[in-house]
């Protein structure tokens, strides 16, 4: 594979969003225009400089009503990525590809939504109508037995994981007890100042056996958006820019949306091991040049796949890579240092980039030291993307 | 339900079901050999002395799932049994009461579930077992395939006794205490209204049928767990697709799964709860002995299930417009 042309040569250079909360009081576009106005704001430009628009197709707010609201004017580019989670990532690709095709100069990529006040997913799908259509007859094989929720979804292949890996509900306790440890220290987080123990991990109820209360993330009203152009460009603005080395997609055989149940085994991504590829191949680095992760959690099982499909430890064995504090901010690879999806917030993923942004500046509230490389990853158990972000140098 | 006994039901829970009772006759070799030859069980340790010798054992023994035939009365000792009853009527033993007491909540059908045996020793020839049983477990009204009812275990406990053993209900009762442990036997059955549905629980929700998967609701409409089958190259496959992974090919017929396999994984779902379903909610994937997957409802205790569990589908009729695959233990 030839490296990607835009990898290196484009930038993210604003970030902004809203608060994240459990009720926003106010419409979805109107927290993704309020979270665009602060991305582009952020950047130092002007909303007549953005002609590109990026963002996932399960968002609901047009990106002409953003650009009437703001502006903008003429846009050249406009694009939708599919796959809930799976999109985070992708849009900063899209959005780089387009900046260096010469498509488009300044690219905003946005997720807005009131998924806690308004239509929450973890509620379920048992409402979906069955409409005669591939997506629809995809769920048809679930929704009559009562498989209806993401959690039922990742739970089903996580209890083969446990079964075949040995690792326990403690070690996905884990996970959550960390980034509630780093979610405990950031004033953004909707979980500040409230960390948890391994007790109360295992304490807290089912939802989906093997999932707890606690591996599931929280769900959030809010937006997220982040603006992406030229590193030429990037190098005239007021923030220190933060290098695309790497963004990919990824699908892998035998996929299907959150329900890959009849692959060889379910030990694995195979769709984040085609992104890890794509990202290590592209930017010329490998999991040990990485001195940070934001690794996607809408539950945490996944987690611990990731850990071994990026290639940071074997498969298998994420139960003890992630012993010994090495996830934690002073560890080896220090892990969602603004909480994750448990801690800080549900946004699709697209607050995790808006972390590993803030790292590379060098401006996190839980700031890693002397960081130069942060991996992001995009959602779990569908088609999915990530990216590798570095200091300009 | 017509009346409510939950809080007389719940008393009877941990009582005896009546007095400890006796085999018609000894563990014997005669009927070790019918029970051998009817099973098909070629083992020689049950009828050759010398084979039972040749593996340390003192005589012949008899299989271990024989325990409760040896406290079987037979027809004429239920008979027996139930004459004796019939002169001190107002004695109502805990079992009957039971009984009594599901019938006037409307569960006149009965039909036995389950059957768990534990052997704690072999039994030899000459040995007189008897029988205590306690009314272990009644659940709370369930909504079942077969109708609304409630589940019934009584654990029956088997012991060695000898020509000591009394005759007396009470005396039984306690010399029973000191006998030896043989063996535990659990018996499972649903007391039930039969046709009987809860009137509250609204239908499943409704799979989306294209021309596609139509194949596969039409099969359990029909009784069929039916799996797609590439006809170019012969790979099955599930859930339903136009073409075939491994080949390509678009032509495809189907092939009629006998149902059974394996838990490949499972989940039990607690929330949210929908109206449609019963929760815990267990839902396995299940890897059919044909080679695909498949992702379906258990009807199995959900303490009892595990990866690598034997299963077997059964067909349920859900409503007029959807049947689905239930799977079962495929020891019960």
């Amino acid at each position: 594979m030839s490296a990607h042309s835009f990898a290196g040569n484009t930038a993210i250079v604003g970030i902004g969003a809203t608060e994240f909360s459990k009720n926003s009081g106010r419409s979805e576009l109107r927290l993704a225009v309020e979270a665009v106005k602060a991305a582009i704001d952020d950047a130092g430009i002007q909303p007549s400089d953005v002609s590109g628009m990026v963002t996932f197709s399960s968002d609901t707010n047009p990106d002409v009503d953003i650009a009437r609201s703001l502006g903008m004017g003429e846009l050249t580019f406009f694009s939708r990525i599919h796959y809930g989670g799976g999109a985070a990532c992708g849009t900063i690709q899209q959005a780089a590809l387009a900046v260096e095709a010469g498509v488009a100069d300044y690219v905003v990529c946005y997720r807005a939504f009131n998924e806690r006040s308004g239509n929450r997913f973890g509620a379920g799908v048992q409402g979906r109508p069955p409409l005669a259509n591939a997506e629809s007859a995809h769920l048809a094989t679930y929704m009559p037995v009562g498989l209806l929720t993401p959690a039922s979804w990742v739970a089903l292949a996580a209890q083969r994981y446990l079964h075949m890996t040995g690792a326990t509900s403690e070690d996905l306790g884990t996970i959550a007890v960390l980034d509630r440890k780093h979610a405990a220290t950031n004033p953004k987080a909707w979980f500040y100042e409230q960390p948890i123990t391994m007790e109360e991990h295992q304490a807290s109820r089912w939802i989906v056996e093997p999932l707890h209360l606690l591996d599931c993330c929280q769900e959030t009203d809010g937006a997220q958006a982040i603006v992406v152009t030229s590193k030429e460009r990037a190098r005239d603005l007021p923030q220190r820019p933060v290098i695309i080395q790497a963004a990919a997609q990824g699908s892998g055989a035998g996929q299907d949306m959150m329900t890959s149940y009849y692959r060889d085994d379910l030990l694995g991504l195979p769709e984040m091991s085609v992104v890890a590829r794509q990202l290590w191949e592209t930017s010329g680095m490998g999991p040990s040049d990485m001195d940070a992760a934001i690794l996607y959690d809408h539950f945490t099982p996944y987690v611990l796949y990731q850990l071994e499909e990026l290639g940071f430890c074997a498969k298998g064995e994420a139960k003890d890579f992630i012993q010994g504090g090495r996830l934690e901010i002073g560890g080896e690879l220090p892990m969602n240092m603004h909480g994750g999806q448990l801690g800080e917030a549900y946004l699709h993923g697209m607050n995790g980039i808006a972390e590993a942004v803030r790292q590379v500046r060098g401006h996190a509230v839980n700031q890693v030291e002397s960081l130069e490389n942060i991996v992001v990853t995009a959602g779990t158990g569908v088609p999915t993307s990530g990216l590798v972000l570095s200091t300009d140098r | 339900m017509t009346q409510d006994h939950s809080h007389s039901l719940a008393e009877l829970v941990g009582q005896s079901t009546g007095p400890p009772w006796v085999g018609l006759d000894p563990v014997n070799e005669p009927m070790i050999r019918h029970w051998v030859e009817a099973m098909g069980d070629a083992n020689p340790i049950y009828v050759d002395a010398g084979a039972a010798l040749e593996v340390g054992l003192e005589s012949v023994i008899a299989p271990p799932t024989m325990l409760q035939a040896w406290s079987m009365v037979g027809l004429t000792g239920t008979l027996e049994r139930d004459s004796q009853r019939g002169q001190v009527k107002e004695i109502e033993h805990p079992n009957d009461r039971m009984m009594r007491l599901l019938d006037e909540e409307g569960f006149t059908s009965v039909v036995a579930t389950n059957c768990e045996q534990e052997y704690l020793r072999p039994l030899k020839p000459g040995e007189r077992i008897a029988v205590s049983s306690v009314i272990e477990t009644i659940s709370d009204v369930k909504k079942t395939g077969l109708g609304v009812g409630r589940f019934s275990t009584t654990r029956s406990d088997f012991y060695v006794v000898d020509d000591s053993f009394p005759e007396d209900p009470e005396g039984r009762t306690n010399a029973i205490t000191s006998a030896e442990h043989v063996g535990t036997m659990r018996f499972r059955i649903l007391k039930f209204a039969p046709g009987a549905q809860a009137p509250t629980m609204p239908p499943r929700p409704r799979p989306a049928i294209t021309q596609d998967n139509e194949y596969f609701y039409e099969g359990l409409k029909a009784g069929k767990l039916l799996i797609q089958h590439c006809t170019e190259c012969g790979t099955l496959r599930h859930p339903s697709l136009p073409g075939c992974g491994a080949c390509g090919s678009l032509e495809w017929d189907t092939v009629e799964s006998a149902g059974a396999g394996e838990i490949y994984s499972f989940v039990v779902v607690h929330y949210p709860q929908v109206p449609s379903f019963e929760y815990p909610l267990p839902i396995g994937l299940i890897a059919l002995d044909e080679g695909t997957r498949i992702v379906a409802n258990l009807d199995l205790d959900v303490d009892s299930i595990a990866i690598g569990m034997r299963v077997q589908a059964r067909i349920d009729k859900l409503d007029d417009e959807l049947s689905l695959p239930i799977f079962i233990s495929a020891a019960s």
